[in-house]
């Protein structure tokens, strides 16, 4: 658990009827933190934000936002510190851009006059005064975004916030939230796209039916799963062997040819080191090196394969190489 | 929990501004001042001759229009009011705003029922400065301006019970399909069956138990209310033989009516916690 929680979920439930679409959840987000909440579609990640927001009252558990429970008087005034991007967002056609940051200003009681410079911010300058019925996905959800940039959140609750953004608009993104992290505002974001995400959040939690199955920083969570290490190896000599018999000597690593004059080393990432050291000082046989480390892709799928944590290689990725 | 009135103007200024700019007051006005026109003009045409007639006459046949109209126009412009934002997708980020339910229901309200009143008011008080013109005299222009206030009130009283249709239906197509079944119910179907009851029954309910009955129908109750102002409409519509004296106090039949916008509004804030 964070030394400072802004946010605090203890064993958190939500039934729709027969659905448990959110399964004792517990959960808590340090000040200042950019926390990522990984999941596929309906593993109740949304259901767990509108919670946090107050919009879903949970079944069972409690949830503390900034102190506060989501909802009455008080929580009132913790909305105001708030900023939510919905997934999906969908605003009013007959507005302008400019107009439509006006209207939820007017609700969040921050200044109007932030708006032009919010809309510039997120890239819209030049579409303040078109009406949104003529706004592309991307430019919708950059709308989106600016509304919950209003009036300078402490918490953001992002749901899948680059979904519809060109890649430029998903680098754009990620330097405005890394500007934000400098000023000490707390950010949840959803994602079902990890490869995006992971060197931009500092832990995340992956979602799984309703559960929590993982979560931590990106290191702890590829050294729990102890997910095989990839050596790419581009070879000077054609005879490979008298190297692939010195990588197999040491044991536990897998050693194949990798097509195209490499070879390929999987080991665990206790070996990392050992193998290294073999492979430099075989200055005859290796021109170059690459080595993959296991995304954040691998460590999702290898929990959504139910293989975590029993450091076998996981089929689907391995496939690929052999 | 308190109500924060800025949060229930925002909401209601956006309703209002709306309307304007997608030219709805604007269409409804014209509708209006052009149905009223047309009645004023030709709605003596079954005695035998057109131009304007006295005013009671005149208003005893806007009743009628207004009666159909209006609550038709309230319930078409409230039934997406929830439901709509709903489906859209936008309810969500609405809430997540610092702003209650309630405050939400009762802005889409007020600011509809601005865009209502402003139309009905433009559209009869055009019509209203013509009839003036003509042959009114102060305490008719007084009666005309019951009758729009009148109006007003009950295309709230429709507009209410849309609201609640909004909260309560699931979809778009449902709350429609169910606006249209009260506007049926209220404006065609009601005094039809009332008046089949108090036939079939051979008068076996009184007086006193028909004219309740009416009190439970918005559009009744804003017949009574224009109906019995005017000695000729009343015995136009022959009412006064069924109608007690003592229920036609314009103030009781305008607290009914007030208790119709606040009924279904109250049961829709209900619905929608």
């Amino acid at each position: 658990m964070e030394k400072n929680p802004i946010i605090e979920i203890r064993q958190v439930a939500k039934r729709f009827g027969e659905i448990l679409a959110v399964d004792g959840v517990d959960l808590s987000v340090g000040k200042g933190e950019i926390f990522g909440l990984i999941g596929h579609n309906g593993a109740g990640k949304s259901t767990l934000f509108k919670m946090m927001l107050g919009l879903e009252s949970p079944t069972s558990g409690e949830i503390l936002v900034d102190g506060q429970r989501p909802r009455g008087e008080a929580f009132r005034q913790v909305r105001r510190t708030l900023g939510y991007l919905p997934e999906n967002v969908v605003f009013y056609d007959n507005l302008t851009g400019l107009e439509t940051l006006w209207f939820f200003a007017d609700l969040k009681r921050a200044d109007r006059t932030t708006c032009p410079d919010l809309l510039a911010k997120v890239g819209l300058g030049n579409a303040a005064r078109r009406l949104v019925r003529g706004y592309s996905k991307g430019m919708r959800q950059r709308l989106g975004f600016a509304q919950a940039l209003l009036g300078h959140p402490k918490i953001l609750f992002l749901d899948e916030p680059t979904n519809g953004l060109d890649p430029e608009g998903i680098g754009e993104f990620y330097r405005i939230l890394a500007e934000l992290r400098a000023h000490g505002v707390t950010v949840i974001l959803t994602s079902h796209i990890l490869a995006e995400i992971q060197e931009r959040v500092e832990r995340v939690a992956i979602m799984k039916t309703g559960k929590i199955c993982a979560m931590g920083t990106l290191q702890s969570l590829r050294e729990q799963m102890d997910l095989p290490l990839r050596f790419r190896v581009s070879r000077l000599d054609d005879d490979a062997d008298a190297l692939r018999r010195l990588l197999q000597q040491m044991g536990k690593t897998s050693v194949y040819d990798g097509g195209r004059g490499t070879l390929v080393v999987e080991c665990s990432r206790m070996q990392k080191m050992a193998v290294l050291r073999v492979l430099a000082s075989a200055t005859r046989e290796v021109a170059d090196i690459q080595i993959e480390e296991p995304t954040l892709e691998d460590v999702f799928l290898g929990y959504g394969n139910e293989r975590a944590g029993t450091g076998e290689p996981i089929p689907e990725l391995s496939e690929e190489w052999r | 929990m308190r109500i924060d009135l800025r949060q229930v103007t925002t909401i209601a200024a956006k309703e209002f501004w709306d309307r304007i700019r997608n030219r709805w007051v604007l269409v409804t006005a014209i509708v209006f001042a052009a149905f009223a026109l047309t009645i004023t003009y030709f709605g003596a045409a079954q005695q035998g001759g057109v131009g304007f007639m006295g005013l009671e006459v005149t208003i005893a046949s806007l009743v009628s229009l207004v009666i159909y109209l209006v609550p038709l126009i309230a319930l078409i412009l409230g039934f997406d009011a929830i439901v709509g934002e709903r489906e859209r997708g936008s309810l969500d980020l609405l809430l997540s705003m610092p702003i209650t339910r309630f405050e939400l229901l009762l802005g889409k309200f007020a600011g509809l029922s601005a865009a209502l009143a402003f139309s009905t008011l433009a559209g009869f008080g055009l019509v209203g400065i013509l009839l003036s013109y003509q042959q009114l005299d102060l305490p008719g222009l007084y009666h005309y301006f019951g009758f729009v206030l009148s109006a007003i009130l009950m295309g709230m009283a429709f507009l209410s019970i849309a609201v609640l249709t909004s909260v309560v239906a699931t979809d778009r197509a449902r709350a429609s399909g169910a606006a249209i079944g009260v506007w049926f119910f209220f404006v065609l179907v009601y005094d039809l069956v009332l008046l089949g009851v108090l036939v079939g029954t051979g008068g076996a309910i009184g007086g006193n138990a028909f004219s309740f009955l009416l009190l439970l129908n918005p559009a009744d109750v804003f017949r009574i209310l224009n109906v019995f102002s005017s000695e000729q409409a009343r015995m136009f519509y022959g009412l006064a033989t069924v109608f007690p004296q003592t229920l036609s106090d314009p103030w009781f039949l305008g607290s009914i009516m007030v208790f119709w916008i606040a009924a279904p509004l109250g049961l829709a804030a209900w619905r929608f916690k």
